[in-house]
C-alpha cells in the first residue's frame, strides 16, 4: 500500500540531516511510541499470537493432517498458481498503463490515472458480484464468450480475474513513480551510441524500473493470495477445483473445526510473513538503486 | 521501427507503437475497471428507480447500512490516533528497531482478511481465550458489533500511518524544533506546524481508510454470524441477497458502496493534484535556484 502514497516515494535521506540531536527538542516520544506500541499490541500483535498459541496446543499429526489433506492442498495449488498468473499478467499490463500514463498525452489521462486506483477503493464483494455479472453465461461478455467455448467464470479462470482485478493498482502505483523520476538522459546517450528503441528499453529503461516492478509483483502476489470477497462470488468454490485457501478456512470454521481453521491460518500467516520480508528486501534494493542513479 | 523515429525525437518511439501502446493500456482498463464499475450501476437500474428504492429501504438493509456506520465511525478515529501517534514517533526521532516497528505496522496489509476475522474469532470467541470469562459476564464480542468493529479496525489499521510517515520524514523536524525554541508546547506545535503541513497527506489517509472499512468483507464476515437485521454490515448484505438470488436488490446496495468507492477516487485525485499543485508553488520560490532545489531531492 505504500504503493498508494502520493504519487512520489519520499525520499527519507532529505530529513536525515536535522533528526539528530532532535530527541532533546521536540516532545512527545514516550508519550506517541507508548501509545503506538500500546495499541499495535493490543488490536494486531496480542490477537496473531493467539493464533500461533492455538497452533502449539495440536499435536503435530493434527496439524499436519489438517495442512496437507488432498482438499486443502488443492486450494493451494488453485491459491498460488492463481495468485501467481494473475501478478504475472498484472506485471506486463501494470508496466504498460504506467509507461502511457507517464510518457504519452491522451484525452481524459487524468481520470483514467484516477481510476487505476478503483480496486484500492471498491469493496471486494460488489468487485466480485459486478465481475461475475460480466462473465457469467448470460452476462454482458459471457453471452458472447460461452458460445466460442470461453468460461471465464464458476471455475479456476473466475479466481485468475478477480485476483488481476485486485493486484492492479500495485504494480502500477510502484513503477509510475520511478517512471517519472528517470533520466531522460541516459535514453538520449542511449540512442546517440546508436542504440534503438528497443534496445535502448531493454538495456536502460527496463533495468532502471525492474526493482520497483518486482516490488510491484510481489505486492500483488501478495495481497492476491490472501484475497477473499472478490473472488468467492466468481470461483463457484468446487472443493478441488475452485476452492481458494481462505474459502477452506472459513468451511472449517463453519463446521466448528477451529483446531483446522487455525492450522491452515497458520501456514497462510507464516506464507504472509514471508512475502513482507521478500518485499521489504525488494524496497531496500529499490532505495538504494534510486539513491545510487 | 525506430528509423523514422531516431531522426525527429530522440526520447519516444514511432507514432504508431505510441497508438497501439495507449490502445492496449485503455483496451485493459475499460474491460478490467470500467466494465465492472458500470455493470454494478446498470444491475441496479434494470428494473427501474423504484425497485432500486425499494431494495434500499427494506429495514434489513437500512439497518445495514447504519452497522456500516457505526463501524467506519468508530474503526476510522481510532485509527487516525493511532496513525499520527504512529508517525509522529516514527518519523521524527531515531531509535532502535525503528526498522522493525514500521514493518509491525505494515503487517496487517499482508494478513488475510479472513484471518484477520480468525484471530478474534479465537480470542473472544466460545472458545477463545476470553471465551468463558465473557460468557460469564454476558458479553458478547464476537457474531456481535464489537467484533465487526475489532476486525475492521485491524484490516484498515496501517492506512493512516502509511500516509503520513513518509510525508512526515520528508519534511524534517526543523520547523517544529524552531517553533519549540519560540516556546510553543508539544501540543501547540501539533496543531499549528506539523497539522497544516500533514493534512493532505491525512485527509488522503483518511478517506481509503473509510472507503476500507466500509466495505471489508472477508474478515468481517469470519466475526459477524450473519445475524440479519443485527450483525450485518453492507457488504454482507450484498452478499446475502445475491446467494438468494435477489440480483437487483444486491446490486442497488452495491451501488451505494460503487457510489462511495468513486466519491472517494474523485477526492483522492483533488487532494493529490493540490498537494501537487502546492509542491510545485513552494518549489518555484526561490526562482534563482530552482535547479538547486531539485539537486537536493
Amino acid at each position: 500500500m505504500t504503493a498508494a502514497s502520493l504519487g512520489v516515494p519520499l525520499p527519507g535521506g532529505a530529513a536525515a540531516s536535522s533528526r539528530g540531536g532532535s530527541k532533546k527538542v521536540l516532545p512527545g516520544f514516550n508519550l506517541t511510541l507508548g501509545y503506538t506500541l500500546l495499541y499495535l499490541s493490543l488490536i494486531v500483535l496480542i490477537p496473531l499470537s493467539a493464533l500461533v498459541f492455538k497452533t502449539f496446543t495440536l499435536s503435530s499429526a493434527q496439524f499436519w493432517a489438517a495442512i496437507a489433506s488432498p482438499r486443502v492442498l488443492a486450494s493451494y495449488r488453485l491459491t498460488f498458481g492463481a495468485s501467481l498468473i494473475a501478478a504475472v499478467v498484472n506485471a506486463v499490463f501494470g508496466l504498460l498503463v504506467a509507461w502511457v500514463l507517464v510518457r504519452y498525452n491522451f484525452p481524459g489521462k487524468k481520470v483514467v490515472d484516477a481510476l487505476v486506483d478503483l480496486p484500492f477503493a471498491l469493496p471486494t464483494a460488489v468487485a466480485g458480484i459486478a465481475l461475475t455479472a460480466l462473465l457469467a453465461g448470460n452476462g454482458w461478455l459471457g453471452q458472447y464468450l460461452e458460445p466460442l467455448g470461453i468460461k471465464l467464470a464458476f471455475n479456476p479462470n473466475g479466481v485468475v480475474i478477480a485476483l488481476i482485478f485486485i493486484g492492479l493498482p500495485f504494480v502500477v502505483r510502484t513503477v509510475q513513480p520511478v517512471l517519472e523520476d528517470s533520466e531522460r538522459e541516459l535514453e538520449e546517450a542511449a540512442m546517440c551510441l546508436g542504440a534503438n528503441r528497443w534496445q535502448t528499453f531493454i538495456h536502460v529503461i527496463f533495468p532502471s524500473v525492474a526493482p520497483a516492478l518486482l516490488t510491484g509483483f510481489a505486492m500483488a502476489f501478495a495481497r492476491a493470495i490472501g484475497e477473499y470477497g472478490s473472488v468467492i462470488f466468481i470461483a463457484g468454490n468446487v472443493p478441488m477445483v475452485s476452492e481458494i485457501t481462505p474459502l477452506v478456512i472459513i468451511g472449517k470454521l463453519e463446521q466448528y473445526d477451529y483446531a483446522g481453521a487455525t492450522a491452515v491460518a497458520t501456514v497462510m500467516l507464516a506464507m504472509s510473513f514471508l512475502l513482507l520480508l521478500v518485499i521489504n528486501a525488494l524496497q531496500g534494493w529499490q532505495r538504494r538503486r534510486s539513491g545510487a542513479g | 521501427m525506430s528509423d523514422l523515429s531516431r531522426k525527429r525525437v530522440v526520447t519516444t518511439e514511432a507514432p504508431w507503437v505510441r497508438y497501439t501502446l495507449t490502445a492496449v493500456a485503455l483496451a485493459f482498463i475499460l474491460l478490467f475497471l470500467v466494465l465492472p464499475l458500470a455493470a454494478v450501476f446498470a444491475e441496479a437500474s434494470r428494473k427501474g428507480l423504484q425497485a432500486f428504492i425499494d431494495a434500499l429501504r427494506e429495514p434489513d438493509a437500512w439497518s445495514a447500512i447504519k452497522l456500516t456506520l457505526i463501524t467506519a465511525a468508530i474503526a476510522v478515529p481510532m485509527n487516525l490516533v493511532f496513525g499520527i501517534a504512529a508517525a509522529w514517533c516514527i518519523a521524527k526521532y531515531e531509535f532502535r528497531g525503528k526498522a522493525f516497528l514500521t514493518t509491525l505496522v505494515d503487517l496487517p496489509f499482508s494478513v488475510s482478511p479472513v484471518v484477520a476475522g480468525l484471530i478474534y474469532v479465537l480470542m473472544f470467541g466460545a472458545q477463545g481465550w476470553f471465551g468463558p470469562w465473557l460468557a460469564a459476564h454476558n458479553i458478547k464480542i464476537v457474531f456481535a458489533v464489537p467484533g465487526i468493529v475489532l476486525a475492521t479496525i485491524f484490516v484498515t489499521f496501517p492506512f493512516i500511518a502509511r500516509e503520513l510517515i513518509p510525508l512526515m520524514q520528508a519534511q524534517g523536524n526543523d520547523e517544529e524544533q524552531a517553533a519549540i525554541v519560540l516556546g510553543a508546547n508539544g501540543w501547540q506545535t501539533f496543531w499549528h506546524v506539523t497539522l497544516p503541513n500533514i493534512k493532505w497527506g491525512l485527509i488522503y489517509g483518511v478517506i481509503l481508510c473509510n472507503a476500507r472499512a466500509m466495505g471489508e468483507f472477508g474478515a468481517v464476515s469470519v466475526v459477524s454470524g450473519h445475524i440479519r437485521g443485527q450483525t450485518n454490515t453492507m457488504p454482507l448484505h450484498v452478499e446475502i441477497l445475491y446467494n438468494e438470488y435477489q440480483s437487483v436488490a444486491a446490486f442497488a446496495v452495491a451501488s451505494l458502496l460503487a457510489l462511495l468507492a468513486v466519491v472517494t477516487l474523485a477526492i483522492k485525485s483533488v487532494v493529490q493534484w493540490r498537494h501537487e499543485r502546492e509542491m510545485k508553488a513552494a518549489a518555484e520560490i526561490p526562482p534563482e535556484r530552482p535547479p538547486a532545489l531539485k539537486e537536493a531531492i
